[in-house]
């Protein structure tokens, strides 16, 4: 390379992916404007992050969200993109690099970031279709195909991908098992113990994990049909993932004359056999070691950057690294050598309860791996110990607690060094964030990630990264200036909460406070009952409902009044009722001595000053007449309010008070944001008030118009028009759509009103109405919902549910 | 227990079983409720079931940490001093209560 050319340099990059492309921007970085780059893709799309696929395949992004580096950032750049074609050859005597396609480029320095391929085991039957590996978001495009059709997936390999594979193709509603040849799980990353905790907790998810299964062959005609292993055991498949491992891609190099082993063999300065070709990431061999681990790229990046600039004789010393299971909702870290030897000693920790397991390697005074399973919060700081080979003497007796405990004087991010690594998907250091805070003013989460790439991606170090900001700026720094926390309890605001429910996995109000760092040991009377309602919609067949976390009007299943009694006010569908129930209604009034009976507005009667202690009674004997809760005393469908419509009055049009009816039994039972109330008007009069009620449905000749989000109360807002449809089963399917919509995006407390002035009726139109294929999945998924909720709480606690509630512990006279 | 209860004699109310984690029983002393709290962490505490505010029933609220939160007006009141927290100002009387094993005692006044 001629240092004074006055032409620029020539750079072609071999492989568009995460090591070649962040290479590339360290020599941007570095020398910008000193090199012609052309990069070469064999797939047909800008940068993303192939560590995020998983995520894709689990549903929690999109692919939109992963691309790291649009055909934009190419053309900003002045780089030349070759996508869709692969190199075929390299002539390194003239320097070309020949696309597939015949695009050739003649370079002064070539970089091959020719990535890996996934080791496709040599059984019969491996190259049938539906046996795939999980590289590209072309397997994950493969992947989401057959899980639309529903059916069986097989797993090879219970390693750190096909663990992620397992777990997006089980969401996507597949059965999964994993066959996994060792005894135990992720046998590279974890112990015995937590491999153990860690096939629990897949099994719990409702993934079949099969340990020492060997594949003898895949069997099918047109294509995988079943899977036999070597013990004789068949499998029925309709879709096989082969994640066995990774094999460096080194055809090209190899064609080409470059000195290969295993991978592309490199020099200390990335430097292949050629003195004009370097190369990066998981196609390399240095010192005998192939890579299969973001970080280590993001080292030979900055190495490989170094020396084709010609800006410092930097070497690539392979370090520690560490592995998280984030994505699947298991929180796990493992790093270094966490198996030791005889001469180590171990710290081990175990809350078998909590599913909490710990383990510390030292050697001498110096912490050399851990693996942490269950609460992997302090990885971060483990990690850092062992990197810098920290004596740990004095903090030995408290290490396993944390840096909390174990006599840091701070604990967090202030305590790290600036060398430590914040955003472990992106490779970025405090250090560079602080720095980047100050070299370019930044004051905002957005401007960190737009500059640095920190929290970028997976977004599990955001909180990290808000801390650096909140340190560098001090108080003018306004953490999440849009987002409220939920409580004071909280730094995270209601959306971020329920994504994590979803993505994590959550199950439990615990588990979310122990997951996102509450700040009160168990919450307060603002959040549980938000998280309770959180879990309910997210998991509603398995959810066991917190009633500690209820208001007392909830958990008591009646409105506590002023005085410390109850009113019940019994359901009646649609307004409607009869001789039979109104006879037995006043009996009631009589038997207890009810003091008040009151019609509501909702059109059904309140029975005023019921004791606590009669109000198992008071639900036996409605029961008896077959009255059922009318949940006037939650967050929760309320009433259904009628006219008499077409059967009665000459005005109406269609039959609302049937309409009403129906409605009022397909959403009884279910638990909202906030309370929830329908009507149904038999013609435009609208005698039932729907357009100021969440739901209002007002018949017209030609059919229904269906009004949302509004109510009356201190602020009347009146309903927006939603749409019109033609029959009552469209009436049912897009009330259904509607309530699961806004049961599965609002706050907690938010009524729909506040709801839709916050997201906008237009995107409440277009998921229900412009999108059929949303509104059916959303209408079933609240169906789903329903049939876990349509129970009626009085004739529970009748049976003797929440005894306690109702009885004194003791009377001492 | 000196001073002010070197008068009272300890009652047996029941099982701290018989509480709910983060929930409270309510035990009918001489006509009026006092309410007894179960915490997280297996604490017992007992106070008169009124809040100092509009008498709201402490034993309806939702426990946490050592406070609980008033059902009627959200005042969150201290179950070891019954003292209501800033901003709010109040005090709700306490009556003093031991475990035994698994017992529950209620120190009563002669």
């Amino acid at each position: 390379m001629n240092m004074i050319s006055p032409t620029r340099k020539r750079l072609v990059l071999v492989g568009n992916g995460m090591a070649g492309i962040r290479t590339v921007e360290e020599i941007l970085a570095r020398a910008p404007g000193e090199f012609d780059i052309t990069v070469f893709g064999a797939e047909p799309h800008g940068n993303y992050n192939r560590i995020m696929l998983s995520p894709v395949l689990a549903g929690e992004k999109s692919f939109e969200e992963i691309v790291t580096h649009d055909r934009g950032w190419y053309a900003a750049n002045s780089i030349e993109l070759v996508a869709g074609e692969a190199v075929a050859a390299i002539d390194r005597d003239a320097r070309v690099a020949q696309g597939e396609h015949g695009t050739m480029r003649p370079y002064d320095v070539l970089l091959l970031a020719t990535g890996s391929n996934p080791v496709i085991l040599p059984v019969p039957g491996a190259l049938l279709p539906g046996v795939i590996g999980f590289r590209d978001i072309g397997d994950v495009e493969t992947m989401l195909d057959a899980a639309r059709q529903g059916g069986r997936a097989v797993v090879i390999g219970g390693g750190l991908l096909g663990l992620e594979a397992a777990n997006g193709l089980r969401r996507k509603g597949m059965s999964v098992t994993v066959l996994h040849l060792m005894p135990t799980l992720m046998e590279r990353q974890l112990d015995p113990v937590s491999a153990r905790l860690l096939a629990d907790d897949l099994r719990a998810r409702g993934i079949e994990v099969l340990t020492e299964a060997n594949t003898k062959a895949i069997h099918g005609d047109d294509r995988v049909r079943a899977l036999e292993l070597a013990d004789g055991r068949e499998i029925a498949a309709d879709l096989v993932v082969m994640a066995v491992g990774i094999r460096p891609n080194i055809a090209l190099a190899k064609d080409a004359g470059l000195a290969c082993g295993r991978g592309v063999r490199v020099d200390d300065a990335m430097l292949t056999s050629d003195p004009h070709i370097y190369a990066v990431g998981e196609c390399v061999e240095h010192r005998g070691q192939v890579f299969g681990l973001v970080a280590p790229l993001w080292d030979m990046a900055k190495i490989c950057a170094d020396r084709i600039t010609a800006t410092a004789d930097s070497v690539y010393e392979p370090g520690v690294t560490g592995t998280r299971l984030k994505v699947t909702g298991i929180d796990m870290f493992s790093a270094g050598d966490f198996l030791g030897d005889e001469g180590t000693e171990e710290v081990v920790f175990r809350d078998a309860a909590r599913g909490v397991h710990k383990r510390l390697v030292l050697r001498g005074e110096k912490l050399i791996g851990a693996v942490l399973y269950g609460e992997a919060r302090d990885g971060g700081w483990y990690f850092d110990l062992i990197r810098n080979g920290t004596d740990v003497a004095e903090m030995r007796d408290l290490l396993v607690f944390g840096p909390a405990l174990a006599g840091v004087a701070e604990s967090g991010v202030e305590a790290l060094p600036d060398t430590a690594e914040i955003c472990g998907c992106n490779g970025v250091s405090k250090g560079k964030i602080l720095a980047a805070i100050a070299e370019h003013g930044l004051t905002t989460l957005d401007a960190v990630r737009a500059r640095t790439k920190a929290s970028a991606s997976c977004g599990s170090c955001t909180c990290n990264v808000e801390a650096l900001l909140a340190l560098a700026l001090g108080a003018g720094y306004d953490s999440v200036p849009k987002i409220k926390p939920m409580c004071k309890c909280t730094t995270h605001g209601h959306d971020a909460v329920r994504a994590a429910i979803r993505e994590q996995g959550l199950r439990t109000i615990p588990a979310v406070m122990r997951a996102l760092g509450w700040s009160s040991p168990d919450g307060c009377a603002s959040c549980r009952p938000a998280l309770n309602f959180y879990l309910i919609c997210a998991w509603p067949a398995i959810y066991r409902d917190h009633a500690r976390s209820r208001f007392v009007n909830e958990r008591m299943h009646a409105n506590i009044q002023k005085d410390g009694t109850y009113s019940v006010v019994p359901r009646m569908w649609g307004g409607v009722t009869t001789a039979a129930e109104l006879r037995a209604i006043a009996d009631v009034v009589d038997r207890y001595d009810i003091p008040t009976v009151k019609v509501t507005g909702g059109q059904r009667i309140d029975l005023l000053g019921v004791k606590r202690e009669q109000l198992p009674d008071v639900w036996r004997d409605l029961n008896a007449a077959g009255m059922v809760s009318g949940h006037a005393y939650g967050k929760a469908l309320r009433t259904v309010k009628t006219c008499v419509g077409s059967e009665w009055c000459r005005f109406g049009t269609q039959d609302s008070t049937g309409m009403g009816i129906a409605l009022e039994r397909m959403t009884w039972g279910s638990w909202t944001p906030h309370k929830v109330k329908l009507a149904v008007s038999g013609c435009p009069r609208n005698c039932a008030e729907a357009t100021i009620k969440d739901f209002g449905v007002v018949a017209v000749d030609s059919g229904w118009e269906l009004h949302v989000a509004g109510n009356g109360g201190i602020k009347v807002r009146v309903t927006d028009l939603l749409c019109k449809v033609a029959t009552s089963d469209d009436v049912l399917e897009y009330c259904g759509a509607f309530m699961q919509l806004y049961r599965e995006g609002a706050h907690y407390l938010e009524r729909t009103a506040h709801w839709v002035e916050r997201v906008g009726i237009d995107y409440v139109k277009q998921r229900i109405v412009a999108d059929a294929d949303g509104r059916a999945a959303l209408h079933e998924r609240f169906l789903e919902s329903q049939r876990h909720m349509q129970a009626d709480p009085w004739a529970e606690r009748v049976a003797g549910v929440e005894a306690h509630e109702f009885r004194s512990l003791a009377v001492v006279e | 227990m000196d001073g002010d209860f070197a008068q009272a004699a300890w009652h047996e109310i029941g099982s701290v079983d018989d509480i709910p984690r983060l929930g409270a029983r309510i035990v009918r002393l001489h006509g009026e409720d006092i309410a007894v709290f179960r915490t997280a962490s297996d604490g017992v505490f007992a106070l008169h079931d009124s809040c100092p505010h509009k008498q709201g029933q402490l034993s309806q609220g939702i426990v946490h940490g050592e406070s609980v939160t008033c059902p009627l007006h959200n005042w969150v009141i201290g179950l070891a001093d019954g003292r209501a927290k800033e901003p709010d100002e109040g005090c709700t009387r306490t009556i003093p209560v031991r475990l035994e094993g698994r017992r529950v005692l209620l120190g009563l006044e002669r």
